[in-house]
């Protein structure tokens, strides 16, 4: 069994989101990037299945579509232990222009893990493009995944409980926080290792682009605390009903 | 010049930061109350390759430089250095000591399960009555033929308890004085060693300290480092190292503590205000971060230097006094910012202080860094 992980570059979730001057553009300058919080616990999961015996896992690739200033996140990626790396050398400009390139280097595979969205522009769109442009199965909100006898056994979050599956291969498995406990911290001796292993770059495709950014805007600023006394519990209830309308 | 770390260097800072923010913090608190050995992240630390990282893969190690070393040690130290001592101690005094002068026999043997982490070293130098002048040995070493009978105590052990391999320094030849002192590996659990209580120290109180006591123990001759005599130039040259690995514990600490002043003077108001915008508040931080980066830059300096080859021993001192020096100034004003909430355990603070003073004292205090550096000067 062969499992593609799809890798976002995104900014460090503690970056201070700052917008060019026209607002059209997210401005990266001193951003340090990581590797997409949900993909990297998809990487530890796939990890783990690797890792179990009698898994019949034999590879684990990692794939993204960025310039090379994301190299980093993908060796990163081959640090944590993912076998071979894969990048379209191409700016991630949108959801379907991201899916229909990761589509030319996605065939093959019998597992693809995609996060349910990125933490920079929360599209939640790439992983459910790209099993449709593949033709396959996917399956969102996937919070727990095994595979047993060739199956890949899912647990997925639905309101009010969760949902068990069980899907031929090859499928799509886009995937929620609970995939893994916690991102695997990379081993020394993986660093090392990440040196040679192979980082393959892949030319885009033509590709229509089909969405342009129009504005960004940060939320608003957030307002003072307001303080009620004992005394006060009219002026309180005046105040969620009639200013915070939660009542 | 490049004041641009590389690819790998960044990662392995991450590495460590990502370990000390989410795991080394759970109990840190706890374990310095306690003074509880961190044996389980010990284990986790060297699964991660901290142990031996600046060995040779050869032997097990990480295989990777002393500016990555800097960079790890800082970020371990910012939320326990207990644990970056141990981390320290193992890597720049035992695995270099071992990797840089030992024979083959002794690195396959001792430095692998050293350097892989699955054993720990200490390194035995001080003793109750030769601390900084290191060259009044009293633990002697007498010649047997085939074997060694030493006889001595060693004080301040770190590891000395969680060790099985010792790195220690004895006297083979008294009336040589320092030049008949002599470097041997002892296998902690030789029969005639007993170890005196755990130390009750002012910080790093999960690490731990205690004398050492060697009553007629067999130490093969094959355990000698180098030639009898070379003792003591052997550890006046690993504490070159040393110092390196003491100052980023330095950096560490006070590094941590300005990143908990900053965000707690963001925080806390006073005065209808935060109080980051009270000058007083946020010239201190201003002042803090001066320390900080230069200290963090001395260390890289030296560093840099091990890396290239060349001598780093002055660079090394210059690192660890100043950098120990500002620890305390600036672990010392960040319980200051706390105000009231930076005397209690809660706020993480205090302990940094505690912790900042002992990289005054231990390997070389203050005042030796002090001698070392100016006697080249007027040398
Ligand atoms: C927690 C802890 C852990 C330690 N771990 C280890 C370890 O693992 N291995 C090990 O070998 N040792 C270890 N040490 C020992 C440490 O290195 C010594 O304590 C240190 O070198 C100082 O020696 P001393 O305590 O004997 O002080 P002294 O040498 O007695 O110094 C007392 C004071 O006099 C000053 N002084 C001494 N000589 C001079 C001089 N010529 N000019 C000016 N001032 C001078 C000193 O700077 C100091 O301020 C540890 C110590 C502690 C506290």
């Amino acid at each position: 069994m062969k499992i593609l992980v799809l890798i976002g570059n995104v900014p460090d979730t503690t970056t201070k989101i700052k917008f060019n001057a026209d607002k059209t553009m997210f401005d990266a300058t001193g951003v340090q990037w990581i590797i997409n919080p949900w993909d990297e616990l998809a990487l530890t999961r796939a990890m783990e299945l690797k890792e179990t015996a009698g898994s019949g896992i034999e590879t684990i690739t990692v794939a993204n579509v960025g310039h090379q200033e994301t190299e980093a996140t993908l060796r990163k990626a081959l640090a944590i232990g993912a076998d071979k790396a894969i990048r379209v050398d191409a700016d991630a400009k949108d959801a379907f222009y991201v899916a229909s390139q990761l589509a030319l280097v996605s065939q093959g595979y019998d597992l693809i893990f995609a996060g349910v969205e990125a933490s920079d522009y929360n599209g939640a769109a790439v992983g459910g493009m790209l099993a449709e442009l593949l033709g396959i199965q996917s399956v969102s909100s996937v919070s727990g995944l095994q595979i047993d006898g060739g199956l890949v056994k899912i647990t997925r979050e639905i309101e009010g409980g969760s949902q068990a599956l069980s899907v031929a291969a090859p499928v799509m498995a886009i995937v929620q926080k609970g995939i893994a406990k916690e991102p695997r911290i990379p081993a020394m001796r993986g660093i090392m290792m990440a040196r040679s292993k192979p980082l393959e770059v892949v030319q885009p495709s033509e590709t229509e682009i089909r969405m342009s950014f129009e504005a960004f805007d940060l939320p608003p600023a957030k307002a003072a605390c307001k303080k009620f006394t004992e005394e006060q519990a009219k002026e309180l209830i005046h105040a969620l009903r009639e200013e915070a309308k939660v009542l | 010049m490049n004041f641009e770390f590389s690819e790998e260097q960044l990662m392995i800072q991450q590495a460590a930061r990502d370990y000390a923010q989410r795991e080394l913090i759970k109990d840190v608190i706890e374990r310095d109350n306690h003074a509880i050995f961190p044996t389980q992240h010990v284990k986790a630390l060297a699964e991660l390759g901290f142990m031996g990282m600046m060995v040779s893969p050869d032997y097990d190690g990480g295989g990777m430089d002393a500016i990555s070393y800097v960079l790890a040690v800082e970020e371990l130290s910012k939320v326990d250095a207990s644990a970056s001592v141990i981390v320290s101690v193992n890597n720049s005094l035992v695995c270099y000591g071992l990797e840089k002068y030992g024979n083959e026999a002794q690195k396959q043997k001792y430095l692998r399960p050293l350097a892989s982490g699955n054993k720990i070293g200490a390194f035995l130098l001080s003793e109750p009555e030769a601390g900084s002048d290191a060259t009044s040995q009293r633990t002697t070493a007498e010649d047997k033929g085939d074997y060694y009978l030493v006889n001595g105590t060693k004080n301040w052990i770190t590891n000395a308890n969680s060790a099985s391999t010792y790195i220690l320094i004895a006297q083979t030849n008294p009336s040589k004085k320092h030049k008949g002192i002599t470097a041997l590996i002892v296998e902690k659990d030789s029969p005639g060693i007993t170890l005196g209580p755990h130390e009750d120290k002012m910080g790093m109180r999960s690490s731990d300290t205690h004398s050492v006591m060697f009553n007629d123990v067999k130490v093969p001759k094959v355990n000698r480092i180098g030639e009898e005599g070379f003792g003591f130039t052997f550890a006046m040259k690993v504490l070159e190292g040393g110092r390196i690995g003491i100052a980023s514990q330095a950096v560490g600490l006070a590094s941590g503590a300005l990143e908990r002043a900053t965000a707690y003077a963001k925080e806390r108001k006073a005065f209808g205000t935060v109080i980051a915008n009270h000058q007083a508040i946020a010239f201190k931080l201003a002042d803090m971060a001066v320390k900080v980066e230069n200290a963090r830059n001395l260390c890289l300096k030296a560093a840099w230097l091990k890396d290239q080859g060349k001598p780093y021993g002055i660079a090394s001192a210059m690192a660890k006094v100043y950098a120990a020096d500002i620890a305390m100034e600036v672990t010392t004003e960040a319980v200051q910012i706390h105000g009231g909430y930076g005397y209690v355990k809660e706020y993480h603070v205090e302990r940094l202080m505690r912790e900042a003073k002992l990289t005054q004292i231990y390997e070389g205090t203050s005042e030796v860094q002090k001698i070392i550096i100016s006697r080249d000067l007027i040398k």
